[in-house]
């Protein structure tokens, strides 16, 4: 393993943050009235898109592992198209973990299944990058010393982030915003007349937050990754020794 | 030989019974602990107050002596001759006194100051300026809680609400003590209402005319008040009525909104000054208008504290007839809230409310028209009087029913209240006696009034700070306890009697020192008492443990919780300090559950205990660390996890709504199936119910034929077959008739009554006996031998059917014998039993968790009684998620023998997790008006007559349902890794002993199905295991209560403390309460059942000898 290695890994997790902040500020320019919070589903179709595309284009720009022996057009394609039935099968399975979580089952699917395929974007997508079509390979690379490469490492890094985000991002769920991109914690308590008719909003007043706080969770997740896993690389550099390599 | 085995048993044995015993004392001890800890805290936090129902009438005057005036004689009078016929109260919610304080006329000089809240009611300032004898305005200091129900409990009974009136109902807010509006009522006046529908709740069908407006959504502004303006000037023209009271909320809901300091409220202020002007013009000359905020608000516009702000309120009186002697002073008297009442009732010539507490006003009761001063304090003075003896009534009658008034200053009071009271006898018999006495009894009279409402507030109003921070203290030690102690039973060189010496050295000298107290007769509180003895008794371990820490702990050894779950403890108990988690906590448990469920899957994987090592090893990678082979496989884990996620979804479906989320909705799910119309949708569920009872019998039975202890000839083997069905068909009998009682013809509505009643005591009563009985017998345990040596195992299956001949009862002793041999490390010979015997004791390997779930399955039955018929899935559920939990937690123990065992952190807190689960998903939430109360009818459809326990028996068992089922099932834990051990369904034949050349041969396979026995084979870490376990679970279960003692007492002026937290604190003490006695039971039975066991053997050795 050498420093040039972790060099081309920081370069292109850089180009991963600047991905995920050009989908915050390129659409603004072609959309009328677009914000993150405000048309929260548009920008998450957007930032799925553009993570995806800067994923891919690394991985063919990078090729992190050697290409495999047979490059034939039609394997490639079988390739690709494996690719993207096991990313539409992740995406269910976020779907379903997340209804299982206690997402609303009937209501809001559309929210909910968005939110599944960024997760799917940050997770899935930079595996099937690297690693290819093989769950057998995917265990193995989240598992106790299955890491082969500084690549694997830091897939298995900002993956793990990602999740955690999510997880972390639910936590504000039954906080009451008074409006999402409100960032301040309404003193909740302004809107009790008395001891026991208290109320938080009329319902009608609720806006709709579902699922701001796990997919920005997500996203930062994933961009904390991608910024310390590198770092983390670095710093334990000489303590990882990689058994293929 | 034999001799020298005996008397090693029997030491053994009474070693082990001395463990068991110091085990549970130790149990009870820590159980105290946290007791003495909840007592303490609670006694210092939860302010409490009888509610007497008793009520003063006009016939009966409040003491001895004449009444003034003679006021019997006139018309409408009662104690005291009424000054005025009507009354209009004009409510202004959180009219804050500086709103109607009125503006001095600025000075040229200065600029104007221009907030918006004040000098907008300018009639006021108009009337106290041109009419100053007929108006007065005064600052009423409200005591907290200002919040409006409790203000308006203050404002018409004239006491000081605290949080549990004790003797409400805690279903309704109705008053039951007597007040203003009863009072009225009942002297046949007319009380018309408007305004804040607060007031139907608390004076349900008090009001002869009303018209209430929805205050439920703050950010209204206007619907109330326009409401009211609809109806007031109508309704006071018309002139039916007595007594008006219009009770606005747009102040209150503007101050909500926008805060004070926002042009809006100049508005509604402005709007408010209208509405009196427009009153006074009403007004006839035997009306009183008051005008009344019930409480201020702090700078943002929020109530319920105590700062000043809050507490300050306007009140404004005017009467068309010349009512003050004087003009008003230059800055407006200082007066309680609740005077108004005392004075308001002997103005209107009502009886004082009996519990009132306030002092009259006695400016009000001076004589106009007459000039001579002198008449006019005889008039205060007998106003005065009559209200000192009300509450002298008051306080005899109070501290005869309880005893939380200081007794010392009780009798002070009294003395003062006896010479006040002659001396006003005296002054009556000499009327034109010198004006200074008349002066001195007023005075004293006043001194008198105001030291009871000192006293009320100090026992009523006030917290212990000291007993809060000294219970919260005891949980914390109780909980370092727990944890060291736990720990220290994880060493292999543990030992029971160190202990039971420091527990027994600190009891004794607690008990040394109640002694001296008491000798030096010291009185003190039974609550104290019993924190200080938990104090002492604590002392020596914290010694201990202090001495032990020095240099060769490090640190970390303090804190053995592995760091995900210290994590997640770690949020639950953050989780306790804020109001939105309290109140969301029924959708953060499952999902804090659902992720700790992930954790122990993705931490079984990356330790590679999922997936066989071939798939994890790539052809270049060596795997250094091996575990070994795994027990299970990668599909079989994630199934269990898919499983118990799906399980607690779906329990989730059965979810109560807090009433503080409106966008929320309960489930249709959880109300009796008796109050669903539509015959078919009816029969469908009533379906469902049967069928998850007899899932869940099914699912009981078919786990104890999976482990084969179904076979027994024991007595409760038996009641598991037959009686456990009965139970199912007298539950499902009793669903059937309570579902459709309205429809029975008529004929059967006699014997529809007599089963409902007959048929829930039946199935407790079963299920009690069969507690009796599996207490009685707890071994279920089949004893087989085979004729010849079996040489495989092939040989051995089947002897899963009944016994077939004699010659397998024959061989069974020799075998047993053989066994205890082993077990008793070999003394006799091995040779001596040597021979082509086998033998088979079924089900000896499951003896300890069969009588579990036996145990749990009777207990579940009645509980299950209790609930509404389709709570019986969420129960159907329970079993089947912490089945799937047991499995999926035995994937991760490793079995460690011969010791020690231990229980991991995990393990413990997911099923302390699953409890507070369970506890949600049943249709609970920790609030009072959500208890079920129904369930004090089941078996007892017409009430209990006088008796209490038993109601409060049957609520608490419905309420605590959950805790109590996982509390006992706790010992699971320990039992289930071993349990699992013997996976392959082929293998239910535990072979306890074969030929030592077999042995030889195949060791691992004889090791392999021991299951529980290996517990067995190992008393002293057992004993040490089960004290691990409880104690886990206690110290998880404590840090819950401890943080919400923790979030009740920082919180304690939290406008939502009363509302969310103390109402959690108590759920969670009463819920540690039944779980902790869960437990001890739980250990208990498992005890019972070792020693059941060990008798059981020692049976089989006698019969071998004879």
């Amino acid at each position: 393993m050498k420093d040039t290695d972790i060099k081309r890994l920081l370069y292109t997790h850089l180009l991963c943050i600047f991905s995920i902040i050009l989908s915050i500020f390129i659409p603004s320019f072609f959309l009328e009235n677009f914000s993150i919070l405000e048309t929260h589903l548009t920008w998450l179709c957007i930032c799925s898109v553009f993570v995806t595309a800067v994923n891919l284009l690394l991985y063919l720009v990078v090729k992190p592992n050697a290409s495999s022996k047979r490059s034939s057009l039609s394997y490639k394609v079988t390739r690709f198209l494996k690719c993207c039935i096991y990313f539409l099968m992740s995406c269910f399975f976020f779907h379903v973990i997340f209804v299982l979580y206690g997402a609303p089952l009937i209501e809001l699917v559309l929210e909910t299944f968005l939110f599944a395929v960024i997760l799917s974007t940050f997770t899935t997508v930079p595996c099937l990058c690297l690693l290819g079509p093989n769950i057998k390979a995917w265990l193995r690379v989240f598992s106790r010393n299955g890491v082969t490469s500084i690549w694997e490492n830091s897939l298995q890094i900002t993956t793990i982030s990602s999740f955690i985000g999510t997880w972390l991002g639910a936590f504000p769920i039954p906080l009451d915003w008074e409006r999402p991109w409100q960032m301040a914690i309404e003193r909740k308590y302004k809107m009790c007349t008395s001891l026991y008719v208290c109320t938080r909003h009329g319902a009608s007043h609720c806006p709709q937050v579902w699922p701001i706080s796990c997919t920005l969770g997500a996203t930062f997740g994933y961009v904390a990754g991608l910024v310390i896993s590198p770092l983390w690389i670095y710093w334990n550099r000489k303590q990882l020794t990689y058994k293929n390599h | 030989m034999v001799p020298v085995c005996w008397r090693s048993r029997c030491a053994s044995g009474r070693r082990s019974r001395m463990q068991k015993i110091s085990v549970l004392l130790f149990l009870a001890w820590v159980c105290f602990l946290f007791y003495a800890g909840i007592a303490l805290f609670t006694s210092g936090f939860l302010l409490t107050r009888l509610e007497l129902t008793n009520h003063s009438s006009c016939q009966e005057p409040p003491g001895p002596g004449s009444l003034p005036w003679g006021s019997q004689g006139k018309p409408g009078a009662c104690w005291m001759a009424s000054r005025f016929s009507r009354l209009v109260l004009v409510l202004i919610d959180a009219l804050r006194f500086d709103f109607a304080q009125p503006q001095p006329s600025h000075s040229p000089g200065e600029p104007p100051v221009s907030l918006p809240f004040l000098g907008k009611l300018n009639c006021l300032q108009r009337i106290l300026e041109i009419q100053p004898h007929h108006a007065r305005l005064y600052q009423s200091k409200a005591d907290p809680p200002t919040t409006t129900m409790q203000r308006l409990k203050a404002l018409t009974t004239g006491s000081l609400p605290t949080f549990i009136d004790a003797g409400s109902n805690f279903a309704s807010h109705a008053i039951v003590e007597d007040n203003l509006i009863k009072q009225l009522a009942s002297a046949g006046r007319r009380v018309v209402f408007m305004g804040d529908d607060t007031w139907k709740d608390l004076f349900p069908g008090a009001f002869s005319q009303a018209f209430f407006f929805p205050s439920f959504n703050v950010r209204d502004l206007h619907t109330v008040d326009n409401g009211i303006l609809e109806h007031l000037y109508p309704t006071m023209d018309s002139g039916e009525w007595d007594m008006l009271i219009a009770h606005f909320l747009g102040v209150d809901h503007c101050g909500h909104k926008y805060g004070p300091h926002h042009p809006e409220m100049a508005k509604k202020l402005s709007q408010m000054d209208q509405v009196i002007q427009g009153l006074v013009e009403r007004l006839e000359n035997d009306t009183l208008l008051v005008v009344i905020g019930d409480h201020g608000m702090t700078m943002t516009g929020d109530h319920g504290g105590d700062s000043e702000l809050e507490i300050s309120a306007a009140l404004f009186l005017y009467s068309p007839k010349a009512l003050f002697p004087g003009a008003p002073p230059e800055e407006p008297e200082i007066v309680p809230q609740i005077s108004l009442v005392p004075t308001l009732a002997l103005l209107l010539g009502l009886p004082i409310p009996f519990g009132n507490i306030g002092e009259v006003m006695a400016e009000l009761f001076s004589e106009v028209e007459d000039s001579q001063s002198h008449s006019s304090a005889l008039a205060q003075a007998s106003a005065l009087h009559l209200n000192a003896q009300q509450v002298s009534r008051f306080l005899h009658t109070y501290s005869a029913a309880a005893q939380d008034l200081q007794v010392k200053e009780l009798h002070r009071l009294q003395t003062l209240f006896n010479k006040a009271s002659a001396d006003y006898q005296r002054l009556l018999q000499r009327p034109q006696g010198p004006e200074a006495a008349l002066q001195t009894v007023i005075t004293e009279l006043q001194q008198f009034l105001r030291g009871v409402r000192a006293m009320c507030i100090q026992s009523w109003a006030r917290f212990s700070l000291g007993r809060m921070a000294g219970g919260a203290a005891l949980m914390a030690a109780a909980c370092f306890l727990c944890l060291l102690v736990s720990q220290w039973a994880t060493s292999p060189g543990f030992c029971f009697r160190p202990l039971l010496t420091l527990m027994a050295c600190g009891l004794a000298g607690t008990i040394v020192c109640a002694g001296l107290l008491t000798t030096t007769g010291l009185k003190l509180d039974p609550v104290v008492l019993g924190a200080m003895a938990a104090a002492g008794s604590l002392l020596p371990f914290l010694w201990k443990a202090w001495a032990g820490w020095g240099s060769r702990r490090p640190l970390v050894a303090l804190l053995p919780i592995p760091g995900p779950v210290l994590l997640f403890l770690l949020i639950r108990f953050a989780a306790f300090f804020s109001d939105s988690f309290v109140v969301a906590e029924a959708r953060a448990t499952p999902f804090l559950l659902g992720s700790l469920i992930l954790l122990l899957i993705a931490q079984l994987h990356w330790e590679g205990k999922l997936l066989p090592p071939k798939l994890l090893t790539i052809p270049r990678l060596c795997f250094s660390a091996s575990t070994g082979p795994p027990r299970h496989n990668g599909t079989h884990a994630l199934g269990l996890g898919v499983g118990l996620l799906l399980c607690i979804r779906l329990a989730g479906l059965f979810h109560r709504c807090p009433e503080e989320t409106p966008a929320c909705h309960s489930s249709p799910w959880l109300s009796p199936l008796a109050s669903m119309v539509g015959g078919r949708a009816k029969n469908l569920w009533y379906g469902a119910c049967v069928g998850a009872l007899v899932a869940l019998l099914a699912a009981v039975r078919l786990w104890l034929r999976r482990y084969s202890n179904l076979k027994s000839p024991e007595p409760s083997v038996l009641f598991v077959r037959w009686g456990l069905p009965l139970m199912a068909l007298g539950t499902a009998a009793y669903w059937a008739l309570a579902s459709g009682a309205d429809e029975a013809p008529p004929r059967l509505r006699a014997l529809v009554a007599g089963a409902s009643v007959v048929l829930p005591r039946a199935v407790a009563g079963l299920a009690a006996s069969g507690l009796m009985l599996l207490l009685w017998r707890p071994v279920t345990v089949l004893v087989k031998a085979t004729t010849g040596a079996p040489r495989t195992r092939t040989v051995l299956t089947p002897f899963s059917g009944p016994p077939t001949s004699r010659a397998d009862l024959d061989y069974v002793v020799p075998q047993i014998y053989r066994h205890m041999q082993e077990e008793f490390r070999g003394r006799l010979e091995r040779t001596k039993s040597q021979g082509p015997l086998t033998v088979a004791a079924c089900h000896l390997g499951s003896v300890y968790s069969a009588a579990m779930v036996t145990a749990l399955t009777l207990l579940a039955f009645p509980l299950l009684l209790l609930h509404a018929e389709r709570i019986s899935l969420v129960f159907l559920l329970l079993f089947l998620q912490s089945f799937l939990l047991l499995h999926l937690l035995a994937a991760g123990i490793p079995i460690t023998t011969p010791g020690p065992f231990t229980v991991p952190w995990q393990a413990v807190s997911a099923w302390a997790l699953m409890a507070t689960q369970t506890f949600y998903s049943m249709g609970h939430q920790p609030v009072f008006p959500a208890i079920h109360w129904h369930a004090a009818f089941v078996g007892f459809p017409e009430g209990h007559g006088s008796s209490t326990w038993l109601p409060a028996l049957l609520v608490g068992a419905n309420t605590f349902a959950s805790h109590l089922l996982f509390a006992v099932g706790c010992p699971l834990l320990l039992l289930w890794p071993f349990l699992c051990e013997n996976q392959g369904p082929r293998k239910r034949w535990q072979p306890l002993g074969r030929n030592e050349a077999e042995a030889r041969v195949r060791p691992e396979e004889e090791e392999e199905p021991l299951m529980e026995m290996r517990l067995r084979d190992a008393p002293h870490h057992f004993n040490a295991a089960l004290l691990q376990l409880s104690l886990k679970y206690l110290f998880v279960l404590g840090i819950q209560i401890l943080a919400c003692a923790l979030a009740a007492s920082i919180l304690r002026r939290h406008l939502m403390v009363w509302k969310v937290f103390a109402p959690k604190f108590i759920f969670e003490a009463m819920g540690f309460i039944v779980s902790s006695v869960g437990l001890f039971l739980g250990i208990a039975l498992v005890m019972r059942v070792d020693g059941a066991v060990s008798s059981w053997f020692r049976q089989l050795v006698l019969a071998q000898q004879r």
